[in-house]
């Protein structure tokens, strides 16, 4: 079997420009949509109590609802279905002079006592000191991961090719970001170690390509830089798909039998894979061109270093 | 070309059979059990215990397939959960006659089933997380700058006293902060109490430039004290937690320290979570209130008459009743520090230091009530008991208490312990909090588990249809990866939460990428003309730089993950790390050698099966590498 028979390089660069404006517009949404709507924020990061229950009949969200308004909870207060019908997620922010542990089990109190079948599947407190230091330290993490990874892709090949891989990545995390502001999904903990993940993985998709880029300006000399690019991206273009696919299969399963904890933890891997195929191959590579890489970058960085790992090294074809 | 010299297969042997053994204890499962452990500080566990735990059982008629002693507690194990409750209760009656004082804790648990030549080994399963398994979790802060106030009231307290001691006169002592002020104008007395501080204090110290020109002594306490006294203050706290603990009957409670004022209970397979709640939030527990010395108590107490009014009837703990007033005058939150230690004249004694408040109520006390009894009162699970109850022989002030007559060394140091544990060197306060039901637990455990079979199952069966025997070669270097792994977390003994199985799952995608860049470079080499063998060794080769890069910069997104993520996103960087590791030592180096031993020793090798390989010149017919039997030629 082979999916992919492709005879002649795709001028992809040839669109680099269309595909670029396409990119911003993305870009640009996700930015606005993340300064209008912003994050909808998990516990995790706000401060406050969330409380699951779980009843053995569909749960009347409306009465819950009520219950809770009842006890002296705002009206926006969160209720909602969480995983299936019967189950429950209420969301509590914080109230002076009330530990998390009154509340609980205060909204579960008045809970059993209108249905006695309510059973407590799981509370979460966290107070807002603990909301602040997430929050610093994911931007950390976060900075620390650009940086690591540019500084690795400027030593390897050459800075250029760090810029544009980790543009082209940051690009997908505003993008699946914008995604989470646009349809107001729970951003959590583990979405966020979703982001850092795709991030990670992404730029997998940039160093292959980049990898090409390389070796193609070494083999064809008569190439110009766009055709070195549309070559290197057509050439690994099966290899893209397959492993994406693949990797893609795996958050799947995690998306329909992983339960409602996964499920945004792999719907944010899910936007970070498709995207990440799209910027490595569309925005990555436009962006080596944009920065006027030559072949002199390249091949004469590596013949000085003399790299042990050079795939080119010693190979006839 | 391609073969690998025998220390290459060698290794791969040794790995896989690490591997192996590490991974294997996870396959057997849990069983009921029933653990007993100490539920006071001086009641101790031991052999001995664990022969009455055979007795007790063989009496019984119950038969528990293994019994242990394992340094802290006796666990035995049984077949079914029913024989699991019976034992328990049988156990419950031997280890603990009187429900009212219990002296060991009685726990259900469910221990791995490891067989005992994989226990030798060190084998043992994953550790899971309390999402898997259900229970409390809890992140307590201690208040540092209390425990440092108190510190100072100590300290302002005992310098008071030794200034009136030596007749010092000065113009008050106060706190302030963390600090002590002495006023004083006079400039003699000035040097006097900073020489007296200097030899006698070694906690404290004066501020820098200071002068009695600005009429007074300002005492700071050292950094290193400070250090200190978090350090107590963090460890008394987690004492208390224990003892407050061990009344929950908690099979494998985990009490840890975080950071430098932050301790992390987790509590697991706890159903009773506001009890839980209740027990851990709890205060003060200890009280100091005045034996009811009328005509009516003491009948009472003589157990001759009913117990008067605005008058309560504890038991010491030899049984013996105290009837006590109602009005409570301290509580253990003015108790600071319980040590035991001898008296004057070298008999056992328990030297309690009290804080600034409970000093003056404690010497309004004493002055008033010379000759009468005084009782301190530890309550536990809601009920008191008397842990001492001394008569008060003269007026004491400076918050320096001394109970002493009438008590051994292992006594003296029993009381000093009940009387700290009773009390918080800090006040905590709950900052997160997670309570997972048994039942999403478990729930939990089978959502994971589908998640990385269905990947798994995908990628198998996508990998063997399109890339043939070299699609299957990958799939074994894919479940190795998974043996590997699995080797690893259990080895490390890793706390495996959901994120963490979600990691595993990812792992496994992301592993695949190494093989697809592989095999898609095999047949590249093929399709450009190249002979079978050289297809081969240059696609591992040309690979390998490739995948390296690809895997640094993951392994750089998972280690930041794991310096700055807490609680759910380190149980994911950490899987995610190992499984980048393990990645690839299994999809490069133990495939290569798969790939050798079968195709290597071949020196005419016509074809590789490896799916058929496309030639854009020969108008889609295949070319090389057709169905795998014909490739065994």
């Amino acid at each position: 079997m082979e999916f992919f028979r492709i005879k002649k390089d795709i001028p992809f660069m040839k669109h680099a420009l269309v595909l670029n404006v396409i990119s911003l517009v993305t870009f640009a949404l996700a930015v606005f949509f993340l300064v209008t709507r912003g994050l909808h924020l998990s516990v995790e990061f706000t401060g406050g109590t969330v409380v699951e229950v779980s009843y053995s009949q569909p749960a009347d969200l409306g009465k819950v609802r009520a219950i809770v308004t009842g006890l002296g909870y705002a009206d926006d207060t969160q209720v909602q279905n969480f995983g299936t019908s019967q189950d429950v997620m209420i969301r509590l922010p914080p109230r002076e002079g009330q530990t998390s542990a009154q509340q609980s089990e205060q909204v579960l109190a008045a809970l059993k006592a209108d249905q006695p079948d309510v059973v407590l599947q799981r509370t979460e407190f966290v107070g807002p000191q603990v909301g602040e230091e997430l929050v610093h330290n994911g931007l950390l993490a976060l900075a620390v991961v650009v940086v690591g990874i540019s500084a690795y892709l400027g030593l390897r090949f050459e800075w250029k090719f760090g810029i544009a891989g980790i543009l082209a990545n940051l690009h997908d995390v505003v993008i699946i970001l914008g995604f989470f502001a646009f349809f107001q999904w729970e951003f959590s903990l583990a979405v966020l170690a979703a982001v850092l993940a795709v991030l990670g993985y992404s730029v997998n998709e940039s160093v292959v390509i980049f990898d090409r880029i390389r070796e193609a300006f070494r083999k064809f000399r008569k190439m110009d830089t766009p055709q070195v690019i549309d070559h290197a991206i057509t050439s690994t273009m099966s290899r893209t798909i397959i492993t994406h696919a693949s990797t893609e299969a795996v958050v799947l399963s995690m998306f329909f039998f992983g339960g409602p904890t996964l499920h945004y933890f792999a719907l944010a891997l899910t936007i970070g894979i498709v995207f990440g195929i799209y910027s490595s191959v569309f925005v990555g590579g436009a962006l080596v061109m944009w920065m006027g890489v030559k072949r002199e970058d390249l091949v004469r960085t590596t013949r000085k270093d003399g790299d042990p790992n050079d795939p080119n090294a010693g190979a006839v074809v | 070309m391609n073969r690998y010299p025998l220390w290459k297969y060698a290794i791969i042997v040794v790995a896989l059979l690490i591997g192996l053994i590490y991974s294997l204890p996870n396959l057997f499962g849990e069983s009921p059990a029933v653990q007993v452990s100490s539920g006071k500080a001086t009641v101790k566990v031991d052999n001995g215990t664990t022969a009455r735990v055979e007795a007790a059982l063989a009496e019984a008629g119950l038969k528990p397939s293994l019994v242990q002693f394992d340094g802290n507690s006796v666990k035995a194990r049984f077949e079914t959960t029913d024989e699991q409750l019976k034992a328990r209760d049988v156990l419950e009656r031997v280890f603990n006659p009187d429900p009212a004082v219990p002296t060991h804790v009685v726990a259900l648990n469910l221990l791995p089933r490891t067989p005992a030549w994989l226990a030798s080994l060190g084998a043992a399963p994953m550790y899971l997380g309390l999402d898997l398994r259900g229970g409390v979790h809890f992140l307590l802060e201690v208040d540092m700058a209390a425990a440092l106030q108190r510190r100072a009231d100590v300290l302002a307290t005992d310098l008071r006293s030794v200034l009136r001691e030596k007749g010092i006169r000065h113009g008050g002592i106060n706190r302030s902060g963390n600090a002590v002020e002495v006023r004083t104008s006079d400039e003699a007395n000035f040097d006097t109490i900073r020489d007296l501080v200097r030899s006698q204090f070694p906690d404290l110290q004066a501020a820098e430039g200071a002068s009695a020109a600005s009429g007074r002594l300002v005492l700071t306490i050292r950094p290193e004290t400070i250090r200190t006294v978090q350090e107590q203050a963090l460890k008394q706290n987690m004492t208390t937690l224990h003892n407050r603990i061990n009344e929950l009957g908690v099979a494998e409670p985990v009490i840890q320290q975080q950071g430098a004022n932050r301790i992390v209970v987790q509590l697991p397979g706890v159903q009773d979570t506001a009890k839980a709640k209740d027990i851990l939030g709890r205060t003060a527990t200890l009280e100091l209130r005045l034996v009811d010395e009328s005509a009516e108590g003491r009948a009472a107490e003589r157990g001759t008459g009913p117990v008067p009014f605005g008058s309560e009837r504890y038991l010491e703990r030899n049984g013996q009743a105290v009837i006590v007033k109602r009005e409570v005058l301290l509580t253990g939150e003015n108790l600071t520090d319980a040590q035991a230690g001898f008296d004057d004249t070298q008999q056992p004694a328990v030297h309690l230091t009290l804080d600034g408040k409970g000093s003056r109520v404690f010497r309004d006390i004493t002055r008033e009530n010379i000759g009468k009894r005084m009782a301190i009162i530890l309550f536990e699970k809601g009920q008191g008991e008397v842990v001492t109850a001394p008569v008060i022989r003269s007026e004491i002030g400076g918050g320096r208490v001394q109970i002493s007559g009438a008590m051994t060394t292992v006594e003296a140091n029993d009381t000093a312990l009940l009387l700290r544990a009773g009390s918080l060197a800090a006040p905590m306060e709950i900052i997160e909090e997670r309570t997972i039901g048994p039942s999403l637990g478990a729930e939990n455990i089978q959502r994971g588990f589908n998640s990385v079979v269905w990947g798994f199952l995908v990628i198998v069966g996508f990998m063997c249809v399109y890339y043939m025997l070299f699609g299957v070669f990958s799939s074994i270097a894919l479940t190795v990866n998974l043996v590997l792994l699995v080797a690893l977390l259990s080895l490390l003994q890793a706390t495996l939460t959901l994120p963490g199985i979600a990691a595993l799952a990812l792992a496994l995608g992301m592993a695949i990428d190494s093989n697809v860049l592989i095999n898609e470079r095999i047949r590249e080499e093929l399709r450009a003309g190249a002979s079978p063998q050289a297809a081969i060794h240059a696609g591992f080769e040309r690979a390998w730089a490739t995948i390296l890069d690809s895997n640094v910069t993951t392994l750089i997104a998972a280690l930041a993950l794991l310096m700055f993520g807490s609680g759910p996103v380190r149980g994911f960087a950490v899987v995610h790390a190992l499984g980048i590791l393990t990645s690839m030592f299994s999809a490069v180096f133990f495939m290569r050698g798969l790939v050798n031993l079968w195709y290597g020793r071949q020196k005419k090798l016509k074809s590789v099966s490896i799916g058929q390989v496309w030639r854009p010149d020969t108008t889609g017919v295949s070319v090389a590498g057709t169905a795998p039997a014909s490739d065994k030629e």
